[in-house]
Formats: C-alpha cells, structure tokens, sequence
C-alpha cells in the first residue's frame, strides 16, 4: 500500500499470493491495514443500517445531492485552515467543511421543492450539480495554492482508503458507531415516521425532529465515508445493501440487519481488495462487492427475486391454460351429451378455438395427463373421471365469480381490480365457500342489516 | 414529547362565551376555521360541536375539504383562521385521547413490517421514547386485531393483505390508541362487504364505550344507517346535526348542486332515512 497510485485508469495488476490474501483478510497483516479494514467494515454496516430508513423514507437520492455537495466544503475547509496557517489536511477540519456544504444542498434542494412547482428529481439534480461544479472550481483553486499540502485533496473525489491514517479510522468507527446504536434505539421511531408521518403526528411524535435525527445519521455517514469510498460513490453504500437487503425478508428489523451485513461484508472486501491490489480504488471494489450481492438478491431471492417472480407467474399462466383446456373439453362434452364417458375431442378444434400453438397445446395436454385429468387416444384427448370433476369444478368456480361480480362489484370496487378473467384461476377453495354463502346470503329477500346497501 | 408542529393559530379566535353553542363538553369544538392550500381557501369558516358519545358523518362531494378539516383538526393541514378545542381544552393537552384513521392510499402498503407491527405502532405513544414494544403491548395490540377479525393475519406482510384488510388493520391501529375520540379518513372506500361489516361493528362498539367517531363518509345511502349525525360539507357547511332533521332533500340538493345522479341517489337516501332514520 505504499505504492504511488499513477491512475485510476492503469489496468495492471500484480495478484497477491493466497497466503498475503488470508492474511490481510484476517487481519493478520500489520496493524495499519488491519485497522483500515475494521474502519471500512463498521463504516459498511453503518452506511447500511442508516440506509435501510433512508430507502424506507423515499430519501435515498437526497444522500446523492449531499455527497456531491460535499465537494466545496472540504475544498473551503482546507482554503480557510491555511490561511489561518493550520494543517488543512486534517479530517477534524475538513470533514465539517464537507457536513456544512452538504447539509446546505438539502436545505437548497428543500427550499426548491416546497417554494416552486419543480419536483423532486429536478430540485436534487440541479442541486447537486451546482454544488459539484462550484466544488470542482474551488478545488482547481486549492491546487494553484502555495502551500503544498493539497495533493491529496482530489482522493475525496474517488476515496482513497490506502490515505487513511489510525486516527482517521478511529473518527470513522466512532461515527459508524454513533449512527449503528442511533438506528438500534430509535428504531420504532423511524418505522412509524418512516411509513406513516401522518400518524406519528397525531400521536405527539416530533416529526420534523425524528427526521433530522435521520438526515443527521446520513451525514454521518456521508462525511465520514468520503475517504473511504469517496463522494461520487458514497450513496452507493446507503442505496445497495438495504435494497438488496429487502429481497430477503419482509421485516423491517431483519431488513435492517441484513442490509447492515451486506454493507458490512462489502467495506471488508473493498478494504482487502485495496491493501492487497493497491492500484484498485478500494470505493469501487467496495461498491462492485455491494452490486454483486444485489444483482444476486434480484436474481435468486425466495419470492421478491426475478426468478421467484417468471416462475410464478410461469406457473399460473400453466394453471390458466389448464383450466382452459378443462373447460373446452368439457363444453364439448356437454354438447354431446352423452352423460356418462367423456367424448374425445381433437386436440386440433381445442386450439383454434384458444389460439394455441401445437407445441402449447400439447405441453398442456401433457401437463394434465400428468396430473391424471386427460386421457390422450392419437391427436383426440378426453377427460378422465376425475378430469371432469376437475373441470365441473372450474366451470362453477367461473360462474360464482362473475355473479359475485354482477351483484357486489358496487359494493366491493376493490375485488374488481383483477380482470375477471385471470381472478377465476387463482380463487382458493376457502374463498370459493365464501362466494357460495354471501351469494346465498345476497338472494334472501330480507338481507340483514349491514348489507341493506347491496 | 414536544410538539413542534401545528402551534394553535389564535388570531381570529372568537372567545368562547361570544358562541354560547360551543360547550366544553364536546369532544370537537370547531370554531370558524379556515384552511387554504397555496392561498387559496379549501374550507370556509367552518362551526361544529360534536355532541359526546355519536358517531358523525362529514358528507359532501368530491373537492368538498372533507378531508382536510380532520386534518386541520388534528394539526396535520395548516389552519388560515379559527381554531380546534377538545373537551374544551387545545389539541397538545389531549392528543392522547385521540385516535386517527388516515387514508388507507395515504402509506406504502410495500413498507416491510407486518400486520400486528402496524397495529402496534397504535401504542407507540404509550410506550414511549427509546423502548421497544414490550409483550404486553404486543398484546394488546393482538386483542385490536382479533376485534377486526385479521388475528389469523397478524403476521402477514401488509402487501399481501387485501385492501379490505388493509383498511381494518388501520382501523385495528385505531383502536390500540385506546382514545375516546377518532378521526375516521374514508374508512368505507372501496372496501368488501365482509370490511364494512366489521367496521359499522366497530363503530358501534365504539360509541357504546362511550366514544365519539368523526368519519368521512362517501356513500350517501349508508349515512342514515351507520351515523348519528351528519354534516353536510361543501367548502362551507351547508348544514349540520342529527341525521333525521339534517340529512333532507333540500340539503342534499344544496350540498351537492346539481349533480344529477346524486341526486338520485340521495333522494332514495332521503326516502330511507324518513322510513327508519
């Protein structure tokens, strides 16, 4: 780590051995690298933890605009600590610079937002990039100084953790810290403010306080994050982990703990990555680590993930088809009347009425023989025994469902969402027994009471 | 717990024994309000005591500033003129008695919590900064969503609940504040006939533990049926009391102009409540 970074664009790697890799990572590797990789790792799970309500809020874009707005600060930071003759490169006096200059984007962005007509994306872009630009020029200035400390001003840019010394990353864990037992106490708090401000409200709660408490967290966050990762990327951390963290489960709590987790895991990878490969920015590792786990998530998780979602939907689109199947068999059937054993029916006529292709159709077919519902002679098919109770079943579920609509669909606007259509596959059994009585319920002269208005 | 929002406007404030109608009894006193959105007024000058112990209905069409005078009453929507008493007393001394149902589009039903988290955000305010939710008011909480029927659904995700369902767990919510006064925001809109059962339940249990339950109504052929007393609400209260005196022809007409297929609507309504009222 002691090698000159000559660019970002410098592709040339050294690999390190598999025993420098164990080594760095378990911390084994010298008490500086080893510090620097505890400091990322509690800035990761804090960055998530705090994340995690900054998603909840709808205000993870806001972190972006105060990052980038950051900028200006640390270079105004630095200009007035030597004029004054002090050491600007200190953290303790650039760091608030940065706080300052950010917190003032959100303000601008805020002001923007309630005074105008804008929105909120316009209000944060144009934020942003104003205070972006007035820090790029700030920053050309600082490099034209005479004092000759500035070089490494630019790494906030890009974050440098190879930069950092032990106090610098004892600042960083304190922060981490402050933020992680914030999110813990205050908990319930931010849910209820979280979902429901409104309410929170009416209980007493001081919203506009809970919220700073929040934002402040973010700044923590934010501010103490630009070394490590740096500021174009910081929001990454609080973005990535919660949203990949919310695939997995539907709590909050474990929300919140799986997201500190992936932060977490993701700082540690970075750091190692930057103390074993000097020439990689540690904040890029580290948001690549924290990107893969989310494109994992996305991809794999049980029930929210994409894979999940096409074969569920696979699944009912089968379903549909099937019952589709049954009922054109059975309509047939019932046109040949002939009572006991279903008539076969060409495969062939059953397409061209659903507009099936032959390859569909016969997957279907299949799919129901496998079930044991359809009996397959050549290209004829006919339903089984059970088959036809199968499809007597469908059949009546299908009728239930759209008197339900015919009668109630004033009363229950709600259950019309769904097309009629696509309902009538997926109504369970329980639901169905619920149709049957409040039908029968519905047709009685006298209805009771509650439902006079139907 | 100091509220920082929603200071009292006592700028154009009446004092009390200048209205000899207002009385400290009421649950709701409200007196000349006023509330404008972007300095344009959504409700005029709006008079009401609630009487003690009834359930009331505030009807009117759609723009009519039915939702915003709740949430002028409760702080949430800034007050141009007038001011609020409960119980004779202002807002900040008595929130604690006060339960609010909002509407149920107003939250992102996608939020990561459950069923029974939701109903337990009810006795937040009870327990208090810093603490999580102790098993007893888990428990509690528990009881408030056995009394909408959803105990089998407390540990659902909220998305996966029906939107019915939705609207009980937010009136389950209700009802874990344990207060003597509620803000009810369109609990009835586009809700199940199973939903609006429980709800007219719960309504009346309310009122018979000796609450009062302020409640936005859409559905002018239910207000005779479910409510004690009704105001009629068109920016300006067109007029106010007890639903057989109140809820006529003529102030219907009144409320609504002359939107014709309402006035269908409410003359069956009219006819209704004259029958039975």
């Amino acid at each position: 780590m002691h090698r000159a970074q000559t660019s970002i664009t410098d592709v040339s790697i050294e690999w390190p051995s598999v025993q420098d890799v164990f080594q760095t990572m378990t911390f084994q590797a010298g008490y500086n690298t080893s510090v620097v990789l505890a400091g990322t790792t509690l800035l990761g799970v804090a960055a998530g933890i705090v994340g995690a309500f900054a998603l909840l809020r709808k205000r993870a874009l806001m972190g972006d605009a105060l990052s980038h707005a950051t900028l200006p600060g640390i270079a105004m930071a630095f200009i007035v600590a030597t004029l004054f003759g002090v050491a600007g490169k200190s953290l303790l006096i650039l760091l608030p610079g940065a706080a300052i200059t950010g917190v003032l984007a959100i303000v601008a962005t805020q002001f923007i937002i309630r005074q105008t007509r804008l929105s909120e994306d316009t209000a944060i872009g144009v934020s942003l990039s104003v205070f972006f630009g007035a820090g790029v020029v700030l920053l050309s200035y600082v490099q034209n100084m005479s004092s000759g400390d500035q070089a490494g001003l630019a790494t906030f840019i890009y974050g440098q953790t190879a930069a950092m010394n032990v106090r610098d990353v004892f600042l960083m864990g304190t922060i981490a810290l402050i933020a992680i037992i914030a999110a813990v106490a205050l908990l319930k708090e931010f849910a209820l403010v979280c979902f429901d401000e409104d309410f929170a409200a009416v209980q007493g709660w001081p919203v506009t306080f809970i919220d700073l408490v929040m934002m402040t967290l973010v700044v923590l966050v934010t501010v103490v994050g630009l070394q490590a990762v740096g500021l174009i990327l910081v929001v990454a951390m609080l973005i990535i982990p919660p949203a990949a963290a919310r695939f997995w489960t539907e709590r909050l709590g474990r929300m919140t703990i799986i997201a500190g987790i992936i932060g977490g895991a993701s700082g540690y990878i970075g750091a190692s990555a930057s103390a074993l490969l000097p020439r990689l920015p540690a904040g890029s590792v580290i948001v690549l680590a924290a990107g893969v786990v989310f494109f994992l998530s996305l991809t794999f998780a049980p029930r929210r993930g994409v894979v999940a979602n096409l074969s569920r939907a696979a699944r009912l689109r089968l379903k549909i088809a099937q019952d589709h199947m049954l009922l054109e068999i059975l309509h047939k059937d019932l046109q040949h009347s002939e009572a006991t054993e279903g008539a076969s029916v060409s495969i062939g006529s059953i397409r061209k009425r659903r507009s099936w292709s032959l390859i569909e159709a016969t997957l279907i077919a299949y799919s129901l023989q496998r079930r044991g519902l359809l009996r397959k002679s050549g290209n004829a098919v006919s339903l089984t025994e059970e088959g036809q109770d199968a499809a007597t079943r469908v059949a009546r579920t299908r009728r239930l469902w759209e008197q339900y609509l015919v009668q109630y669909a004033d009363v229950a606007p709600s259950h019309v969402d769904w097309s009629a259509d696509l309902v009538e596959h997926v109504l369970s059994p329980e639901m169905v027994t619920r149709l049957e009585r409040s039908l029968e319920r519905a047709k009685r002269p006298a209805a009771p009471v509650a439902e006079g208005a139907a | 717990m100091t509220p920082i929002l929603s200071k009292p406007d006592r700028k154009s404030a009446t004092p009390l024994s200048a209205r000899p109608e207002h009385s400290a009894e009421s649950p709701v006193s409200i007196h000349a309000l006023t509330v404008a959105y972007h300095r344009k007024p959504v409700v005029w000058d709006v008079d009401y005591d609630a009487p003690p112990q009834s359930l009331v209905a505030i009807v009117g069409p759609n723009g009519a500033g039915k939702s915003t005078i709740i949430k002028a009453c409760l702080g949430l929507a800034p007050k141009a003129a007038g001011r609020v008493e409960f119980w004779g007393q202002p807002y900040r001394a008595v929130r604690k008695r006060i339960g609010y149902v909002p509407q149920r589009e107003s939250v992102d039903w996608d939020f990561p919590v459950s069923a029974l988290d939701v109903v337990a955000m009810g006795r937040y305010g009870k327990i208090g900064w810093c603490k999580p939710v102790s098993r007893q008011h888990r428990a509690a909480a528990m009881e408030c969503i056995d009394r909408v029927g959803l105990a089998d659904y407390a540990s659902r995700q909220i998305s996966q609940l029906s939107g019915g369902q939705q609207q009980r767990v937010f009136l389950a919510r209700a009802l874990a504040q344990e207060a003597d006064l509620y803000f009810m925001d369109e609990p009835f809109a586009g809700v199940d006939a199973a939903t609006e059962r429980a709800i007219v339940q719960v309504l009346r249990e309310l009122k018979a533990g000796g609450a009062t339950v302020i409640v936005v109504h859409h559905d002018l052929q239910t207000v005779a049926e479910y409510f004690d007393e009704v105001m009629l609400l068109n920016m300006r209260v067109v007029a106010e009391g007890p639903v057989s005196d109140t809820f006529t022809q003529d102030n219907l007409v009144k409320t609504y102009g002359g939107r014709l297929t309402l006035l269908a609507e409410a003359a069956e309504a009219v006819a209704r409540a004259e029958r039975g009222g």
